[in-house]
């Protein structure tokens, strides 16, 4: 090992050559398949695969405004567009030819209906057609402070007032035992165990609806992977996690959760898919309400001062209201798989380092999730999320 | 913190029960404010929004390219070349051949259709009742095809499967037969699949011309039908073939027409004299819907089903339905009317608004 340095040393400009020579020899080949055509019989007078993704839909005064993305073989040209099976004018910015994993915006001035069903199908240049959903019309919720303030009330509703309802049991669990302790730090568990599943599913769900060249599944697993593994370390360093520490890594696993859960109703809210009546943020406040106990539970043998909790309780539900924000007015698929991938990095990390503490705290290893109190506290928290689940799903 | 400090403890419980407080009247606000969401609607601003004026295709068919224009087609009829033969009849003889072509059906869409002698619909034939027809097609496309004519004729000239009519890429044949009945009819390839092969746009109308010396009763009504008479150029005489294209071919259209390009008589409204009445040879091609129909705005006309009459089959119709294949002639006279545009289209709105419809430009002679 030592004498490793000496060995390389007067191998440097040969180390250049083993490096350039490649590249040189890659970009020759580039060059030679561009110019030179050699695979120009792959060529059968098939026309060039087409595809479109639509990103965004924009419904205002002025009609219907569409953000799309293209992902074929070829640069595509849309030739018309058919708004319910009627042929509608339309402008195209920037205008033209649309390189693959480009993006254009659609403007078509039709006179759609309030709560009404649309079908917006693009034609292109060869016929092929493209067709795009609008499963309730409501107009676009437009950048307004209203309007923001608005979707703020509701994020607060959905992400930090649970938090906080929960966080105020910490008094009365304050005097729990070591049985009470595990009971509580496997209910955190459970529930996050949930938010993983949730997450995961909701981010594999978005990609799907991405374009291809995103490579949706993919990116959601490499992700949360990176995530996952980027936290670990970050929660490693001068050992594992505890008390007020574990608590911020709860709420911050909790926080990437609940901002890719606000870009998702922040999304529906701005599709009019989701009639978000009080009934659905009721149903998530409830739902939500342990992970203000999850939270909670790590610092119950501490005493942190009142703005640590104000603190977990803004990283944990504040996201939420940004979600909301960017999901309503700036959402496209890949955008929300990527924030939902994250968060389910996040929470494994949280899983990950609960379940580390509740084994040391026990001093039982791998047994201690057999323990009564562990194994009623597991099902408890995964059996709450599941049934409150049922409030928000439709 | 410290943990030795009680005080602390009742400031962060009283802290949490304040903040679930506020919380909770936040409640209320966000209940308020969802109502009204739900009491906003579009409806004012829609309402001012154009609600015919935008439903159109954009931008413009280049005709140079495509090698035909839809306004030229309704006029240009192909009456072959003729001879006399020894008996006295008139041998009459046409040449159509097929090829594939890429077509442009609608601006910026681009059809690849197999045609008789580069457009679509194909020629519009057209011969006197009692004419030998000869028609010689060859085939240069690249499956099997056929010209199938509506008419009397033998077994051996129909043209389908079986038939010496029916040739493969590079090969000729030559149909023959007396032009009969007089009428408003079509040809179309008879290759299979048939549905695909009219669906790519073979297809094209075959008008026999009532022979006045045939039907003493009628000699007036006839010589206003028989191409030539000076009865007959008094007519504003017009052919249009229904037809549409299913451009993604999953056997259902996206495009409707007349004579091919979608609203073609939308941006460019079709002349017509007001004194000059106007008979339209017209025919439906269109596959995958099993009828189409013509309404006219405005006026009523007479209909004669397949052209074989003398006499109107329906009076006094604005609108009449035509199966698939089915064809017949149009008479109506705007020489009442005030001069302006006439629209005229399919009454299927599905039809309609994916292109099939279209306007007369009634104007002072």
């Amino acid at each position: 090992m030592e004498d490793q340095p000496s060995l390389s040393e007067p191998r440097r400009p040969q180390n250049l050559i083993w490096l350039l020579m490649p590249l040189a020899l890659l970009i020759a080949a580039i060059g030679w398949i561009v110019f030179a055509d050699p695979f120009q019989s792959f060529r059968n007078g098939a026309p060039p695969v087409e595809g479109v993704t639509f990103e965004r839909t924009i419904l205002n005064d002025q009609g219907l405004r569409m953000l799309v993305r293209a992902g074929g073989s070829d640069p595509m040209r849309i030739a018309q567009i058919q708004v319910d099976a009627a042929y509608w004018s339309f402008t195209q910015t920037p205008p033209g030819e649309i390189s693959r994993g480009a993006t254009v915006w659609l403007d078509v001035p039709y006179p759609w209906v309030l709560g009404e069903a649309h079908a917006v199908t693009l034609v292109t240049t060869t016929g092929a057609t493209f067709t795009h959903e609008i499963e309730v019309a409501v107009p676009t919720p437009k950048v307004t402070a209203g309007q923001l303030r608005f979707q703020a009330l509701i994020g607060i509703f959905v992400g930090v007032v649970p938090i906080v309802f929960g966080l105020m049991f910490y008094p009365v669990l304050r005097g729990v035992g070591q049985g009470g302790m595990n009971f509580l730090m496997a209910l955190t568990i459970g529930l996050l165990s949930f938010l993983l599943v949730d997450s995961a599913e909701e981010a594999l769900e978005l990609a799907g609806n991405s374009a291809a060249l995103f490579q949706g599944p993919v990116m959601v697993i490499l992700v949360a992977a990176a995530t996952f593994l980027m936290l670990m370390a970050v929660g490693q360093r001068g050992g594992p996690p505890t008390g007020l520490a574990l608590s911020t890594f709860i709420a911050l696993g909790i926080g990437l959760h609940n901002l890719g859960e606000g870009l998702a109703i922040g999304a529906a809210f701005a599709a009019g898919s989701a009639g978000l009546g009080t009934f659905l943020v009721l149903g998530f406040t409830l739902h939500n309400i342990t992970e203000g106990i999850g939270i909670a539970a790590p610092i119950l043998k501490k005493r942190p001062p009142l703005w640590a909790f104000a603190g977990l309780a803004l990283l944990a539900g504040g996201p939420a209201v940004i979600g909301m924000w960017l999901g309503s007015l700036a959402f496209s698929p890949q955008w929300g798989a990527f924030a939902l991938a994250i968060g389910a990095g996040a929470i494994l990390q949280v899983v990950v380092q609960v379940g580390a503490y509740v084994m040391r705290s026990n001093n039982l290893g791998l047994e201690t999730f057999l323990r009564p109190s562990v194994l009623s506290g597991l099902t408890a928290g995964v059996a709450f999320m599941y049934i409150t689940a049922a409030f928000v799903k439709i | 913190m410290d943990p030795a400090n009680p005080r602390d403890e009742t400031v962060s419980r009283r802290g949490v029960l304040l903040a679930g407080l506020a919380a909770a009247g936040g409640s209320v606000a966000v209940g308020n404010r969802a109502a009204a969401q739900e009491a906003m609607g579009p409806s004012d601003s829609a309402s001012t929004m154009a609600t015919h004026g935008n439903m159109m295709t954009v931008g413009e068919v280049d005709n140079l390219a495509n090698g035909f224009d839809p306004v030229a087609m309704l006029t240009d009829w192909d009456v072959g070349t003729t001879e006399t033969l020894p008996d006295g009849r008139t041998l009459r003889t046409f040449h159509v051949d097929a090829e594939d072509k890429e077509i442009e059906i609608a601006p910026g869409v681009f059809f690849p259709a197999w045609t008789f002698k580069g457009r679509v619909p194909g020629p519009a034939l057209r011969a006197k009742e009692g004419d030998r027809i000869r028609v010689v097609f060859r085939n240069f496309g690249s499956h099997m095809h056929s010209m199938h004519f509506h008419g009397i004729h033998s077994a051996r000239m129909d043209g389908v499967n079986g038939t010496p009519g029916m040739i493969g890429p590079g090969e000729e044949f030559t149909y023959e037969f007396d032009a009969k009945p007089f009428g408003c009819h079509l040809y179309h390839c008879h290759a299979l699949p048939l549905k695909r092969h009219m669906a790519k746009g073979m297809y094209g109308a075959f008008v026999v011309d009532p022979d006045p010396e045939k039907h003493p009763d009628r000699t007036n009504v006839a010589r206003s039908r028989l191409m030539g008479t000076a009865e007959n150029a008094e007519w504003q005489e017009l052919v249009m073939v229904m037809n549409a294209f299913d451009t993604n071919f999953d056997d259902e259209n996206e495009f409707y027409a007349a004579n091919t390009v979608a609203f073609a008589y939308m941006n460019t409204p079709i002349r017509i004299e007001k004194n000059r009445p106007v008979r339209v040879y017209l025919i439906n091609a269109v596959e995958f819907d099993p009828i189409n129909s013509f309404h006219l705005h405005g006026n009523f006309f007479d209909y004669y089903n397949q052209g074989t009459t003398l006499t109107p089959t329906l009076r006094t119709v604005d609108l009449i339905t035509q199966c698939q294949g089915e064809r017949g002639i149009l008479e109506f006279s705007f020489a009442e009317h005030e001069p302006g545009l006439y629209m005229f289209h399919a009454h299927q709105a599905e039809f309609t608004e994916l292109g099939w419809m279209a306007n007369f430009d009634v104007v002072e002679a």
